[in-house]
């Protein structure tokens, strides 16, 4: 299959993008101004205490060998210490990464359900009022902070009217979903807005082209010339784009995560930058950009199958 | 015959809203603007009072004559913190976009006409750099040069030249095999004449109608990294920061939170209210 | 030999209403056309030909309206139809294939799932519907059937594209194939190809065809009558033999001077001066009037109406003297003219 084929290429391709990352997060990291192991013992601390720690650390070695020693520890599953918790940086990320993945994953799920039909609608329904209105709600999306909306979100449906909990996680499974629902809603709104407008303007191009009318002709039911021709052409490029946002929102779980108080690898991310935690922050950026790479993937193999007109 | 063409004239009402939106947008978003510019530029003249003034006896004061948009946890006065916060959150707008957009565009220029090996290295950079959700990307940035405002323009011109660069590549690189270019070459012009005079114009467009959106996203990241702890530090007024203050204390104090972001919005509004119109206009004139 | 009337086509208007100005694509045509004919309709770009065709099936681009007049298929009037009965005669009566076949099929969809839209209101399996499916490709000319049906549009050659149109069109079989210049985007030797597919299935097939062109040659080729269009309205309608030998519009005339001619080697094409007029703001009067020659007052204030200048023979011109002295292009004894003459 063509998309086998396709596949490993790209995986191959992959591995020197992955190198370059890998080094580029190193670097950044060791630019960090500052003495992890100062920082460790304390602005009291003897030198030579700090030299010692320094030498337990490996800190003192060539850059290229702390390099290579930190990505065989990945590479072998060692993803360091943190400093603040105190535990191997491993066992702390797994749950995290799964409530910034339903975050993200309830997000598009919302965009999607928002944005398709009133996309589609406001594209049939062209210059008419309820297009009008829908654009301009969609300008507005773009153009509002997201932090300030959920936290709009949280005052109105947490504090005000209760449906919602103010932040912060729980134990049982619909409780989390709960949690997630304003969250998801504040992530997905500028999604939302772009998918819709993305949406309206394929649906308004592709009305005019003759295939639709020629499909029309054969005297098929409206319903099936909007899904199979209109809609089955214009999803193709919202599809995309969708995709597009996920790695966006991947990024947004910082902010929504700190306003609402969630425990995933955003809100990680932060604090451990404000803790100096720099083996964590490796380790969550690294996560962070293969989760990218991985959705760009996706991306292109998913475009592949939606447009029989691209060879792979 | 007239008759019934007259039967379909209520369309004409439909038609009108119509134009109202489309041409209307760039001057509505012109008007905010300019607004909000003003705010900036004369922000004594629109409240007497301090921002930076702390108030004991007035903490968490609820909107009233005296404070228009209440008081914060220090019994600083809101309402003249957001005015005066005009300023820093419309320079992160403004001159956060102008770096990337001009070291973009000439990259994109270079990069697209030329390709060699100059187009093939900053493609991979920006395959590396593209690996990394922005938001990630702006605070590992943050995290290695510190936070404050003057780390939060260099984070931002580090991130943000990279989709103009991929914008006007790819039109460049239609444009390099235009005709006009064709008969230009041939015709002898210089490289940097084509691209002058030739090829700029032509690309230019939709890197201005992206600049429009771009001012709005800058400005959001700036007030973001704020609000994050990261950027504009306290007592300095910026939206983002005001707002990051009052999220504790939403409950009892929602003033605190609201009223900045409103200002946010609005401006942003404005901004894409203009890109639009652009837009619009850009397209037209096209045809 | 009476032949039954298909179609009746009555002063027909299609409007498209923009925000400031109307423009009268179709002006107040009428025509018959009648079982197993081929009927043409030729004109310039934008005289109305294509709106014509598109307001028979209520396929009109937004923001086109059929705004008058009748339209009797089998006695029933399409104007009137509401969604649903217009859905019965779409692909099952009539249907109208397009210029351009790129444009015409779905770039996404397969070959195969398109061709079985034509059979959507059968009560075929699936096998079935492919074995017909593949019956047709092979009618219209498509080699290895089998195997091209499973593929998608861009790889398919425009000839071939439009042997696929075709194929789908006439899946339902219908009566009535309106054909909206079925040849121009194709290369000359395709053309041939193509023009002679159209008739052998009408043969097969007994259907009638409408074939609108801008091109003399192909009506000359394929059609039994045909109607001259301008500006949104029918300036001369006869049989296409009278219509070459015995011409009675200034206009029609005029398109043919403006064909290089053999015989008279050496002589110069005669193009039409001045440019086709904006249907949006037509001047009162004939609308040919400020390109004709032959135009004096009176033409350039009312507007003639049609009328029958010799049975079967009309034409919508105000001097029948000076359009009686035109002589066509090919010369034709009176008697071999038939009733027509």
């Amino acid at each position: 299959m063509a998309q086998l084929n396709y596949l490993f290429k790209r995986l191959l391709q992959m591995i020197p993008v992955l190198f370059f990352v890998t080094v580029l997060i190193f670097t950044m990291i060791r630019l960090i101004p500052g003495d992890p192991a100062r920082t460790l013992l304390g602005e009291m601390a003897l030198e030579e205490d700090v030299q010692r720690l320094r030498e337990l650390m490996g800190l003192n070695k060539p850059y290229t060998t702390q390099y290579f020693i930190w990505m065989k520890g990945i590479l072998t599953g060692d993803l360091g210490r943190s400093l603040v918790y105190k535990m191997p940086v491993k066992d702390m990320i797994l749950p995290r990464l799964r409530i910034t993945i339903s975050l993200t994953f309830l997000s598009m799920l919302f965009a999607v359900i928002l944005s398709f039909p009133l996309g589609y609608m406001a594209g049939k329904n062209k210059d008419k009022l309820g297009d009008q209105v829908i654009r301009v709600t969609a300008l507005a999306a773009i153009s509002m902070p997201t932090f300030w909306v959920g936290l709009l979100l949280m005052i109105l449906f947490g504090v005000k009217l209760h449906w919602f909990p103010v932040g912060g996680w729980a134990e049982t499974p619909a409780e989390q979903f709960k949690a997630l629902v304003l969250p998801a809603l504040t992530s997905c709104l500028m999604t939302t807005a772009l998918l819709m407008r993305n949406l309206r303007n394929s649906v308004v191009d592709i009305s005019i082209l003759d295939y639709v009318d020629f499909a029309r002709s054969k005297g098929i039911t409206e319903t099936r010339v909007s899904t199979m021709h209109i809609l089955r052409n214009a999803l193709i490029t919202t599809v995309t784009l969708l995709m597009m946002r996920m790695a966006w929102m991947l990024g947004g779980s910082v902010v929504i995560e700190t306003v609402f108080s969630l425990p995933g690898m955003g809100k990680l991310m932060i604090d451990s930058i404000f803790g100096r935690d720099y083996a964590v922050v490796q380790v969550l950026v690294l996560a962070f950009s293969m989760l990218v790479i991985v959705m760009n993937l996706i991306t292109d193999i998913l475009y592949s199958f939606l447009d029989p007109r691209v060879a792979l | 015959m007239d008759n019934s063409t007259q039967k379909f004239r209520k369309r004409k009402k439909q038609d009108t809203f119509k134009m109202m939106i489309r041409n209307k947008s760039f001057v509505a978003g012109s008007i905010i603007v300019f607004i909000v510019l003003i705010l900036a530029l004369f922000p004594g003249a629109f409240t007497n009072q301090d921002p930076i003034e702390l108030d004991p006896q007035a903490i968490f004061a609820p909107p009233s004559p005296e404070h228009l948009f209440g008081t914060d946890n220090y019994g600083r006065d809101i309402y003249s913190r957001v005015i005066y916060a005009t300023k820093i959150d419309l320079q992160l707008g403004v001159f956060g976009v102008s770096i990337p957009f001009v070291i973009g565009t000439i990259l994109g220029l270079l990069t697209g006409y030329y390709g060699g090996l100059l187009d093939t290295i900053v493609m991979r950079i920006l395959d590396v750099m593209m690996a990394f959700p922005f938001t990630i990307l702006m605070i590992a940035i943050m995290a290695v040069l510190g936070s404050g405002i003057r780390n939060t323009y260099i984070a931002i011109w580090l991130t943000g030249w990279m989709t103009f660069c991929r914008l006007v590549r790819s039109e460049t690189m239609v444009a390099k095999n235009s005709e006009y270019v064709m008969a230009a070459k041939v015709a002898g012009f210089s490289d940097r004449r084509i691209l002058l005079r030739h090829v700029l114009p032509n690309v230019i467009s939709s890197a201005v109608v992206y600049l429009a959106s771009d001012i709005v996203m800058c400005m959001l990241t700036g007030a973001s990294m704020s609000f994050l702890g990261l950027g504009v530090q306290p007592p300095t007024p910026e939206w983002g920061s005001i707002l990051s203050t009052g999220r504790g204390f939403i409950s009892f104090a929602p003033w605190i939170t609201i009223f900045p972001g409103l200002f946010l919005s609005i401006t942003g509004i404005g901004f894409s209210l203009m890109g639009d119109g652009l837009t619009d206009f850009l397209r037209t004139k096209g045809r | 030999m009476e032949k039954e009337k298909l179609l009746e086509v009555k002063d027909l208007k299609t409007y498209f209403l923009l925000r400031d100005e109307t423009v009268k694509a179709v002006d107040g045509v009428s025509f018959d056309v009648y079982e197993g004919e081929t009927f043409g309709l030729v004109g310039e770009s934008g005289c109305g030909k294509s709106q014509t065709c598109r307001s028979i099936l209520k396929l009109l681009k937004r923001p086109g309206e059929i705004v008058g007049g009748e339209i009797l298929y089998k006695g029933q009037d399409i104007v009137k139809m509401d969604k649903n009965e217009i859905r019965n005669i779409r692909g099952k009566e009539i249907s109208i294939i397009f210029q351009e076949p790129m444009t015409s099929l779905n770039p996404v969809l397969k070959i195969k799932t398109q061709m079985f839209e034509a059979f959507h209101d059968s009560n075929m399996s699936k096998q079935e519907k492919l074995e017909k499916a593949i019956e047709l490709l092979k009618l219209v000319g498509i080699p290895s059937p089998e195997t091209r049906i499973e593929e998608y549009t861009h790889q398919f050659s425009g000839g071939m594209r439009q042997r696929a149109m075709i194929a789908c069109a006439l899946g339902a079989r219908p009566k009535l194939l309106l054909a909206d210049e079925p040849t121009t985007a194709l290369d000359v030797t395709i053309q041939d190809q193509i023009l002679k597919l159209i008739n052998s299935l009408k043969d097969e097939l007994k259907m009638s065809v409408i074939l609108v062109t801008h091109d003399l040659g192909v009506v000359a080729q394929m059609c039994d009558r045909v109607a001259v269009m301008y500006a949104g309205i029918i300036v001369e309608m006869t049989d296409t033999v009278t219509l070459f030998s015995k011409p009675r519009h200034p206009y029609t005339y005029a398109l043919m001077g403006s064909l290089p001619d053999q015989s008279k080697r050496g002589s110069r094409l005669e193009p039409i001066t001045g440019a086709p007029p904006n249907l949006a703001n037509l001047p009162a009067g004939c609308p040919f009037a400020p390109r004709c020659k032959y135009a004096e007052e009176i033409c350039r204030q009312e507007r003639p109406e049609i009328f029958e200048i010799e049975p079967g023979h009309l034409t919508r011109c105000h001097f029948p003297d000076k359009v009686r002295t035109f002589t066509g292009i090919i010369d034709v004894p009176a008697e071999e003219v038939g009733n027509n003459g």
